[in-house]
């Protein structure tokens, strides 16, 4: 029977039906689905790792000891990833070995939009791309096939539109998998220069193999309507392409897009007037056209930027204009995300304004801090950074300066990538101050463990890494634990620590208020005491507004949480 | 058929176009749905799109393109207009929730969003929020407005009962069961 699933979902059920016995992913959007649904499948060992690079260390160790193994991540979770994936390369696999990413083209929930494709020709992996939830899970199974045929890790690239789109999929039987032997074999599995030397020449050989296969795969198919015009496209927009041109066009369907095939593009390519490469971000596909001698539109027809549409391409190929929509007679203001009502990161940043820090941030829900009315944030770069910008900051500014900057980072991200920096200013005689925003789970994706949070992947209670012996395991004698809603004692532990010329942690705690076991209960209202003084507008919460001059609050999106009690300075904020 | 769900992050907007999906696949159609998930449901604009028909390829809707809107808020209902195909309808719930610029003062929400859309759209109207109330939960307003819904298409009422048995769980099934009554009786 056909279910409707999401992309990542399919993904899971390929990984199910392949056999695979071990996954071990970071969550980040787009591809936290898949991980997630792996949870289903009783027989697989499923594990949220502390970050991309240990996931696919687990993930290939697997592999190695004979296992069919996976490993999930977005986009630039590949560059944490890139280390160990460069070397698998070389090693081959035993077990077959796929590395799923998201990429987020239009930049829904990322920092940016690079493309992974490059990777795949950077570390010269074999990399399949769908363009639907039917094709995740069989690209998915057909990865395996091809890792353990070619000896190679396989990628499976996705987009925020496959990973996030619903369609329909068959479901089939799990294929009897049985682990692999495991022998010790140094010269493929110890990386030493004499070694590697040998895996480098293999690696070549590979990739000769496996552009051979894409020439004659049906992964990649040409479906042929007899027309002028010709179009080659991958993943999602190809859907768009199918959409905007249906049969007016000749098709080049690439499943496969790296290694790219070469008389298959030619013989493709002889049929048309004009063929159009038609890809999301950097002109990969174009740029192999070109170089084996064929003519083609891209780049200079489509954007470099963001996620096409099936109009947009309509255009670019047919000059046909759509009608003019219907438009709002004045301009709609937009509706930005924020931090939810009750969010613990609320009072943090309610500090931090007052105190006219500079605050350098990392990656999470706190990143909202940097929109107004809060606008804390002077940088965010990637997952950990917070810890070491600010330390670098200090380094080229003076302790002054220092004592005048905080980073701020998650739970999770501190495990994921903070730790090293927090060594970094022990070692190197640093006097940075450090927020750790502990709320308990890993937010901004949905809710997932991590190991600060004393749970598993599938909510087995486990071990928990407490965040107060780490920090003053690594040489930090100044660990503060503070309550985000208690603002004035905050404010004060904050002042006091950034005066301190020593490094500090400051552990802001207060669960996220998404969580089941966060019971706020009632509403918060304003009394007839309110001075119109607006402080309580300064938290930036959804639910505090103005209405008809007077400050008011929807019960419908105020839990109850009763930081606006706390902060307003004449008692006028009651909660029911 | 195009179906565009458009609302602010949080109120449920998922849970409607997975029930839409379910429906329009049980009446045999290939489905496509396309979800925002991660930072943009923050309390931000959130649009999920709901495609069916013989065969779907893209799973996104175009501006001119969507033949149903349903607005779970006054302001995205306006934002999602340029969407809508010409002779389209809209399908609104009349809350009004403001966006941080609105709070913070940098922007206006624009005045009696119902006339001007009323304007140029075949417009249908509803307090989800009261009539959710209603059925026992505010929660619900989600599945008021799918009742609502199921009314402007030519799906049998049980299919869509019996997919809100099968998606909602069991522990919310009555009040969603009597919300989405509610909205299909409006």
């Amino acid at each position: 029977m056909k279910r409707l699933m999401l992309g990542n979902e399919a993904v899971a059920r390929g990984a199910y039906e392949a056999g695979v016995t071990v996954v071990s992913s970071y969550p980040g959007t787009p591809s936290t689905e898949i991980t997630e649904n792996i949870v289903k499948y009783d027989d697989i060992y499923v594990e949220w790792a502390p970050n991309e690079k240990v996931a696919a260390e687990v993930a290939a160790g697997a592999s190695i000891a004979g296992a069919r193994a996976m490993s999930c991540m977005k986009h630039v979770g590949l560059n944490v990833m890139a280390d160990p994936v460069f070397t698998a390369s070389y090693t081959g696999v035993n077990g077959g070995l796929v590395l799923c990413v998201a990429d987020d083209q239009g930049m829904h929930s990322s920092q940016n939009e690079q493309d992974s494709r490059h990777y795949a020709q950077a570390a010269k992996i074999a990399m399949l791309e769908p363009s639907d939830s039917g094709e995740c899970k069989e690209f998915t199974k057909k990865a395996y096939e091809l890792s353990e045929e070619y000896d190679t890790p396989v990628f499976i690239r996705l987009s925020t539109r496959v990973s996030h789109s619903q369609s329909l999929v068959e479901e089939e039987e799990k294929c009897g998998y049985a682990l692999r032997d495991y022998k010790k074999d140094p010269g493929k599995y110890v990386m030493t220069p004499a070694n590697a030397v040998k895996r480098h020449a293999a690696v070549e050989e590979r990739i000769k193999a496996l552009t051979k296969f894409a020439e004659t795969t049906d992964l990649n198919r040409i479906e042929d309507n007899g027309k002028k015009i010709g179009v080659i496209a991958a993943g999602i927009t190809y859907m768009y392409a199918k959409e905007a041109l249906g049969n007016e066009a000749n098709f080049l369907k690439l499943g496969m897009i790296y290694p790219l095939p070469e008389k298959l593009i030619k013989d493709f390519a002889k049929k048309c007037d004009i063929v159009y490469v038609i890809e999301e971000l950097d002109p990969i596909i174009e740029n192999h056209c070109r170089a084996i001698g064929v003519s083609v539109k891209g780049k200079d027809a489509f954007t470099l930027l963001g996620e096409y549409t099936p109009a947009m391409i309509k255009k670019a190929v047919t000059g046909e204009e759509p009608e003019e929509p219907l438009r709002a007679e004045e301009p709609v203001p937009v509706r930005p995300p924020v931090m939810c009502a009750g969010c613990p990161h609320r009072g943090t940043y309610y500090v931090l304004k007052k105190l006219g820090l500079t605050v350098t941030g990392d990656i999470g829900c706190y990143t909202l801090g940097s929109a107004p009315p809060l606008e804390c944030l002077d940088t965010t770069i990637c997952m950990g950074a917070s810890v070491g910008v600010s330390h670098g900051m200090a380094k080229a500014r003076g302790e002054e300066f220092a004592k005048n900057t905080v980073a701020v980072i998650g739970d999770s991200t501190f495990i994921h990538s903070g730790i090293t920096g927090l060594i970094d200013i022990v070692y190197n005689k640093g006097v940075s101050t450090v927020l750790i925003l502990d709320n308990s789970i890993t937010g901004m994706t949905g809710h997932q463990d991590n190991p600060t949070t004393g749970y598993t992947i599938r909510g087995e209670k486990t071990r928990q890494v407490n965040l107060i012996t780490l920090c003053r395991g690594v040489g930090v004698d100044n660990v503060v634990v503070c309550d985000p809603f208690d603002v004035k004692e905050l404010e004060r532990v904050i002042k006091e620590e950034t005066a301190k010329a020593e490094p500090s942690v400051i552990i802001v705690q207060r669960p996220c208020a998404l969580l089941k076991s966060v019971k706020y209960t009632g509403h918060c209202e304003i009394t007839d005491k309110c001075r119109k003084c607006k402080v309580c507008m300064k938290l930036g919460c959804p639910a505090i507004t103005v209405k008809d001059g007077e400050m008011f609050i929807d019960v419908t999106q105020c839990n109850g949480c009763g930081l606006c009690v706390n902060v307003c300075p004449f008692g006028a904020i009651e909660k029911e | 058929m195009n179906i565009m769900i458009v609302g602010v992050g949080g109120q449920g907007t998922l849970l409607a176009s997975r029930i839409l999906g379910r429906v329009a696949t049980k009446s045999g159609y290939d489905v496509k749905i396309s979800e925002v998930h991660g930072m943009s449901q923050r309390g931000g604009s959130v649009v999920t799109y709901v495609k069916y028909g013989e065969k779907i390829y893209s799973p996104i809707i175009g501006e001119g393109e969507a033949d149903i809107i349903l607005a779970f808020e006054l302001l995205e209902a306006y934002r999602a207009l340029p969407y809508l195909k010409k002779g389209g309808t809209m399908i609104v719930n009349t809350q009004r929730m403001d966006p941080m610029p609105v709070i913070t003062g940098a922007a206006k929400y624009p005045d009696n969003i119902e006339e001007k859309l009323a304007r140029s759209v075949d417009l249908i109207t509803a307090d989800a929020l009261a009539a959710a109330a209603e059925a026992g939960n505010i929660r619900a307003a989600n599945v008021v407005l799918i009742g609502l819904l199921a009314k402007s298409t030519e799906v049998e009422k049980d299919v869509w009962l019996d997919t809100i048995r099968r998606t909602v769980p069991p522990r919310f099934l009555e009040v969603n069961l009597k919300a989405f009554e509610l909205g299909y009786g409006m």
